[in-house]
């Protein structure tokens, strides 16, 4: 079972309590009740739709900060790829890792080349005989979430591998433990400077691993200004980013899954986009895919709502920059095998938040209950009550979370009538 | 026990893209009643395959959804063309979708097959000229 803990949260002072969230969340996770928007934890998959449409700013994403982490020893960088793609006047790589450096990190290990381990292990894993098709990318932490909890029948198709982000952090650990054999795990901090809120969220309550390797998230949009005003000084960087073409793609959607060598792949963003595609693989429409990635932010990691760029801009960034690259900067030495480090420690499960009821008998009654409520409601799914839609109103009204006279409609029909 | 709950769905027969829409939203009443993912997807593909079929033959219809706690019913029923022989319908790779149908993917002769293979049980009742109506149940 998930336990929640969210990045994205509502501040409520400047909630005004207008619908515009509730409308437009995917998983149907917030109600507007007395007034002002609330987030229904165990249904949030953390894709920050509502911070994007939120007319009022109420929405948030929080996020660590480096200061908070005074207190390590050693203080490692995980920069993601979409990192790359914010600054304007920059042409290496390497000038931002440096900046990385004179921001106080001791170390930088780049996601981009822990991406470009996990494709090759995708590679390997996609040959294996008797998989599930297609194999969804797990990359994503807001996609993965969505399937556990709207679509049980496709949870077995995830990639089992760890994301990037997480075996970026257990390889940055052990080359640290290595470089500097006085240390100890507990003197290490590894802190991701992430696009979105999901990942932020996939550090407090990971996905598929027990515990993560990442101690804390920063917010790219929080940290750019600090890294500007060091990047531009720095002369002569040291060499260190070890990145090729692939490892930059995965910033934009696409970038994960044309770099599989398969023909046979699907490359979706935007949260509807992937729920239709999603919906197509499980009524088995979908024919003859491999591999499928899924991006809940519109041009991948670069849309997250930490960014600071136009996702597009971000985009043809990371072009120039990739220019005189090598196709990848990062191999596995051993030809053939999958090592094992790269796996889940576990599945994901499903996520059962939705079930009206553990007894099937009492579920199917609620549902029949919420049927005959259904019926009589206006089916405009206007938002007025509170709740997303029509359908959701009258399962809120038999969850005893809401009341028929929510509905205004109905209300005004009836004073109408008397 | 007769605990039992039923939908209805009217299936628009103008164009392919709400077609699946049903599917869709019977998966989601499946999953909030607690059906183990094997169920909802032998559903979800009968009941797509059934949908799919009511826009290319019939202009549309209807999909009446029983669902009990040990199966699904489900009545899909249209007043197409009806299906002259059933034998030869059932017939993997056997379509009588027009070309600009198949252009589109569909009309493989896939439909019929699929939708018997993913359920427990399945009966067509049909007249050429006046319609087809088809019941399919998943044991759960």
């Amino acid at each position: 079972m998930l336990n929640n803990k969210h990045s994205v949260t509502l501040d409520l002072s400047r909630c005004k309590g207008c619908t515009n969230c509730i409308k437009r969340c995917p998983t149907e996770a917030i109600r507007v009740r007395e007034g002002h928007a609330i987030i229904k934890e165990d249904m949030c998959i953390d894709c920050g739709e509502c911070i994007r449409l939120c007319p009022y700013k109420a929405k948030k994403a929080t996020y660590d900060r480096f200061e908070d982490f005074a207190d390590y020893k050693y203080k490692i960088a995980l920069p993601a790829p979409a990192l790359y793609g914010q600054f304007e006047d920059i042409e290496d790589v390497d000038n931002i890792l440096n900046a990385l450096l004179e921001c106080g990190f001791d170390a930088v290990y780049e996601v981009s080349k822990a991406a470009e381990l996990v494709t090759e292990h995708t590679r390997r894993y996609m040959k294996k005989s008797d998989l599930p098709m297609p194999i969804i990318s797990s990359a994503c932490p807001a996609i993965v979430r969505l399937i556990s909890l709207r679509f049980p029948c496709l949870v077995d198709n995830l990639l089992p591998l760890m994301p990037p982000i997480e075996y970026a952090a257990r390889q940055a650990r052990k080359e640290a433990l290595e470089a500097h054999p006085e240390l100890s795990d507990e003197d290490i901090c590894v802190l991701f400077l992430s696009p979105c809120p999901a990942k932020i969220s996939y550090i407090k309550n990971p996905l598929g691993v027990n515990q993560s390797a990442v101690t804390g998230g920063l917010a790219i949009s929080d940290f750019y200004f600090k890294l500007r005003s060091k990047y531009r000084n720095i002369e002569e960087p040291k060499a260190l980013s070890t990145t090729g073409i692939i490892g930059l793609n995965w910033a934009g959607s696409g970038g994960e899954a044309t770099s599989i060598l398969s023909d046979k792949y699907l490359a979706a963003d935007g949260i509807e986009n992937c729920i239709r595609i999603l919906d197509e693989i499980e009524n088995g429409s979908m024919h003859d895919l491999e591999f499928v990635e899924l991006n809940a932010c519109i041009g991948g990691c670069v849309g997250g709502t930490l960014t600071v760029e136009n996702p597009f801009i971000a985009k043809a960034r990371l072009r120039s920059l990739r220019k005189y690259l090598p196709i990848s900067g990062n191999r596995i030495e051993d030809d053939e095998a999958l090592t094992p480090d790269v796996f889940y420690d576990r599945g994901i499960d499903n996520n059962t938040s939705c079930v009206l009821s553990e007894d099937r008998f009492t579920a199917i009654a609620k549902m029949a209950e919420i049927e005959e409520i259904y019926k009589d409601l206006p089916h405009l799914d206007c938002g007025s009550c509170g709740a997303p839609n029509c359908h959701a109103l009258a399962e809120d009204i038999i969850k005893n979370e809401a009341k028929l006279g929510d509905c205004l409609i109905q209300l005004r029909d009836k004073q109408n009538k008397s | 026990m007769t605990e039992q709950v039923k939908f209805h769905f009217d299936i628009d027969g103008e164009n392919f893209t709400s077609a699946g829409e049903a599917s869709v939203r019977i998966k989601k009443m499946l999953r909030e009643m607690g059906f183990s993912s094997e169920v909802i997807r032998r559903v979800s593909v009968a009941m797509y395959e059934g949908e799919i079929n009511m826009v290319i033959h019939a202009n549309g219809g209807s999909a009446d959804v029983i669902v009990s706690n040990d199966k699904v019913e489900i009545i899909l029923a249209d007043n197409g063309p009806g299906i002259a022989d059933i034998e030869q319908a059932m017939k993997e790779g056997f379509s009588t979708a027009p070309e600009n149908i198949r252009s589109l993917g569909f009309g493989a002769g896939m439909g019929l097959p699929n939708m018997k293979r993913y359920t427990d049980d399945m009966r067509i009742e049909s007249e050429v000229g006046k319609g087809t109506t088809i019941y399919m149940t998943v044991n759960v």
